[in-house]
């Protein structure tokens, strides 16, 4: 039975960085309409980046925040360089960018930090909380990050001004302009938040999976599986399926089919759920009028 | 008008001239380059395959997939076990593995159809990344040869020598690839031109008009899964008997995502742009390697955003245009 | 004789290939309520979207002397030009209050903007009692104010109107036509209305321009327009 609970549990932990991706990948979804596949690279970067602060001696948390403030940059300079020249060109064509843009990333990350693998430390201690032993430190304290950035997002989004406008340049770009927002620059600042929330989800799941350049594509996959299965376009319901896919992962990663086909397998659960509701456990089901 | 209707003979020959002297220039290549330059003429062969029957589903119907690669490892391994266990003769496969890919696309596409866009996207990655690991599944081993896959003997040339010029084992597959290319190419220009290349396009661009007009979309869409699955398992059966081996991971995700985008560049809805995409999925990560040994892939990833700067519509649409600015005033 | 708020000169605007508006000039008072008249597809709409650059131009508008053809529409706004599309264009899924806030983003007086809320609230009770409620399940009429209200959150000195009695009630429609000679006389905001009623519209207008196939055919006071034999015909019924 403490197995059990232990997995949930870890599976809740894993599920809130999922949570983390899947809310990034919707956010910039809502405001564009575009699927950022490198979005896992980014958080890749962004965490070799706080692991360079700390080798350089930094104390961990300053290193975090200091991550966060250079991921946000990175993300702005992306759409504003990379993505902006292709905002209207057909899907397809974006995907190649995006892939492109996932490739740069992952092979520069390659050339200067080499393919070895590294650890990443955890700012959490490594005895269990409070004896507990369902749950270590970092699970727990990895929690409760994922529930403070939700919590801090979910406020600037629906109690600031700017977090208005940003929810308005999504819904409705023109309507926005004529209010006098710019429109160009929300979709660069969504961008900018969506790394940064990229680069917490790194450096809370680097101390478990080790960081090396490959590190976040199936943690990509199982982020777009969880927003899809909460609904695209919901970013509540992108945060309640990332927790879903966490602990599915580790429930049947555990109890079904092992570590080898785990991947395959919640994917394939996930196409059934999608199957059988196909805008996703809370998405709207748009009905358009022909 | 009276002028250019004397040109008229010659505007619509220039297609067929055009395709007759590349014929001839394909046939003539194998002896004017390497063995390991023939090798890989035929895979960008394999390529163009795989990507016409990409272009079915994408550029055609309307759909999306990011896992065409697991087709390719399909009809690579139906042509590795039956020749592997057995001895079936290589050309006998090609078929088989035509057909097993068909049905399998088929009945891939009938759920899957349910879904649109990023839904289908994901699933059709699921299946890229769930296939690879399947083949290296233990309970399969005894078919799949597992992790270290299947080795197979690669084909010897039936003729010494064509019109007086020597032909070894990598020229007669080079030949043997370009017959059926060319027939998988005109399967497609057929497909394209007639009924379902119509109903497809009408489905994907006006899909309710479509049904309504008495299209049988969930049966296209399916069947469409099924030709590009068919296509593109053809051209996997060809690269295990050019490679002779094959092994699970060749198979990953990143072969998916390479097809995508070669079809993407190449020219999605044209059938030269198959051709011309296969040329930059084989030899571009060659140059990248060549301009960058520390990171390559940085490289391919730069060319990737400027040429979808510089040709929104592939490279078939780029020579398209660069046509029409050299002869504005044909008919 | 007032200041020239708004000035065209030659305006050329259209959708891609095809020109709709084709050498455009008027003048707008400061103060004063214009109208611009003219049958579906005469290039009203088109007008607005070129002033408030949701469109390509080609020509000259300028805006209290400043030249504004060539500037974003973001920038336009800020200038003190709001503009109310056809089709309200409110944000459906956030409230009828996020919508005014949206109203003065651009605002720096945070306070005088708060203000300006309870002002709306008070030309539009309506508007008040359905403050949390999403914008999108509000009836017509009370979208058409709210999003008139949101463009005055701006304070603009130039309102755009495009058809703002379309496809409502003629109660409400008098609400909104009362409303707007209140902002124009108390708050002293100049109108430029877009409008199929021409006859309300003559009414609550000073002057007026009627628009044909992307060109000015008539323009002077509202009275002499009235007055107006092929006007009355065409657009007055009678």
């Amino acid at each position: 039975m403490e197995t059990f609970i232990h997995q949930v549990v870890a599976g809740i932990a894993t599920g809130g960085v999922y949570a983390s991706l899947a809310l990034a990948l919707v956010m910039i979804y809502q405001s564009t309409h575009h699927i950022n596949f490198a979005q896992g690279e980014i958080a890749m970067f962004a965490t070799y980046m706080a692991w360079t602060l700390i080798n350089a001696g930094v104390s961990y948390w300053l290193a975090f925040v200091c991550t966060i403030l250079l991921a946000f940059t990175l993300g702005v300079l992306i759409q504003r360089i990379i993505i902006q020249p292709v905002e209207k060109a057909p899907v397809l064509n974006v995907v190649v960018v995006f892939i492109g843009l996932l490739v740069i990333l992952n092979s520069i990350a390659g050339w200067v930090f080499t393919y070895t693998i590294k650890s990443f430390p955890s700012p959490f201690p490594k005895e269990p909380p409070f004896g507990l032993h369902f749950i270590s430190s970092h699970e727990l304290g990895s929690i409760g990050v994922t529930l403070v950035l939700l919590v801090l997002l979910y406020g600037f989004f629906k109690f600031t001004p700017l977090g208005l406008a940003m929810r308005a340049s999504a819904q409705n770009p023109d309507s926005s302009r004529l209010v006098g927002i710019r429109v160009g620059w929300m979709l660069a600042l969504g961008w900018g938040l969506a790394a940064a929330i990229g680069s917490v989800a790194g450096m809370m799941i680097a101390p478990v999976v080790f960081l090396e350049p490959n590190m976040m594509s199936g943690i990509l996959l199982y982020a777009f599986a969880a927003a899809l299965v909460g609904g695209i376009d919901s970013p509540g319901g992108a945060v309640l399926g990332g927790f879903i896919v966490g602990i599915l992962e580790n429930l049947l990663g555990a109890y079904v089919i092992g570590t080898e086909l785990k991947l395959s397998v919640a994917l394939v659960l996930i196409i059934v759920v999608l199957t059988i509701k196909p805008a996703g456990l809370f998405g709207k089901v748009i009905v358009s009028r022909v | 008008m009276s002028n250019t209707s004397s040109l008229a003979p010659v505007a619509t020959a220039l297609p067929w001239i055009r395709l007759i002297l590349g014929m001839g220039a394909a046939c003539a290549l194998p002896f004017f380059i390497t063995n390991y330059h023939v090798f890989q003429a035929s895979l960008v062969l394999c390529y163009a395959i795989a990507l016409v029957g990409l272009n079915i589903l994408i550029g055609y119907s309307g759909q999306i997939s990011l896992g065409h690669g697991a087709f390719l490892a399909i009809g690579a391994y139906t042509t590795a076990v039956l020749m592997d266990k057995f001895d079936m003769p290589y050309w006998m496969t090609i078929p088989i593995a035509a057909a097993v890919c068909l049905a399998v696309g088929f009945l891939f596409g009938l759920p899957a159809l349910r879904l649109e866009g990023h839904y289908l996207a994901l699933a059709t990655f699921a299946l890229a990344v769930a296939l690879p690991q399947l083949l290296k599944f233990k309970h399969l081993e005894f078919l799949t040869g597992g992790v270290q896959g299947i080795v197979i003997m690669k084909p010897e040339s039936p003729f010494e020598t064509l019109f007086g010029l020597k032909l070894n084992s990598d020229r007669w597959l080079y030949f043997f690839t370009l017959t059926v290319t060319v027939i998988m190419f005109v399967i497609g220009w057929n497909l394209i031109r007639g009924r379902i290349g119509r109903a497809l396009i009408a489905i994907r661009d006006q899909p309710i008009a479509a049904a309504s007009m008495g299209i049988n979309t969930p049966l296209y869409k399916s069947l469409a899964f099924g030709v590009s699955a068919m296509f593109t398992g053809v051209a996997g059966a060809l690269s295990a008997i050019l490679v002779a081996f094959v092994a699970p991971d060749s198979f990953t995700v990143f072969l998916s995502i390479t097809l995508m985008v070669g079809m993407v560049i190449g020219g999605v809805t044209s059938l030269p742009g198959a051709l011309y995409g296969a040329i930059f999925i084989q030899f571009i990560p060659n140059i990248a390697d060549q301009i960058s040994k520390a990171a390559p892939w940085a490289i391919y990833g730069v060319m990737l955003i400027l040429f979808m700067y510089a040709m929104p519509t592939g490279i078939a649409g780029a020579l398209r245009l660069l046509g029409q600015k050299i002869r504005p005033h044909n008919a | 004789m007032s200041r020239i708020l708004l000035e065209v000169k030659d305006l050329h605007a259209g959708y891609g290939a095809t020109e709709v508006l084709h050498g455009l000039s008027m003048q707008i008072e400061e103060g004063s309520i214009t109208t611009l008249l003219g049958a579906n597809g005469a290039g009203k709409t088109t007008t607005l979207r070129a002033l408030s650059k949701m469109i390509k131009v080609r020509g000259q508008i300028l805006f209290d002397g400043q030249a504004i053809d060539a500037l974003a529409t973001e920038d336009i706004v800020r200038l003190g030009v709001a503009h109310v599309p056809d089709g309200r264009g409110t944000f459906g899924s956030l409230s009828a209050e996020e919508n005014l806030q949206l109203g003065s983003y651009t605002r720096k007086d945070k306070k005088e903007a708060a203000l300006d809320q309870e002002k709306m609230y008070a030309y539009f009770p309506r508007l008040k009692e359905r403050r949390h409620q999403q914008a999108g399940t509000l009836s017509g009429g009370e979208q058409q104010m709210l999003a008139i209200a949101r463009a005055l959150m701006l304070r603009p000195r130039l309102l755009l109107l495009d058809e703002p009695s379309f496809g409502l009630a003629p109660l409400i429609v008098k609400e909104i036509f009362d409303i707007m000679r209140t902002i124009n006389t108390v708050d002293k905001v100049t109108i430029l209305l877009v409008e199929q009623n021409a006859a309300m519209a003559l009414d609550l207008a000073s002057h007026a321009y009627l628009l044909e196939t992307g060109k000015l055919v008539l323009s002077g006071r509202s009275e002499d327009l009235k007055q107006d034999e092929a006007v009355r015909r065409s657009y007055l019924g009678h």
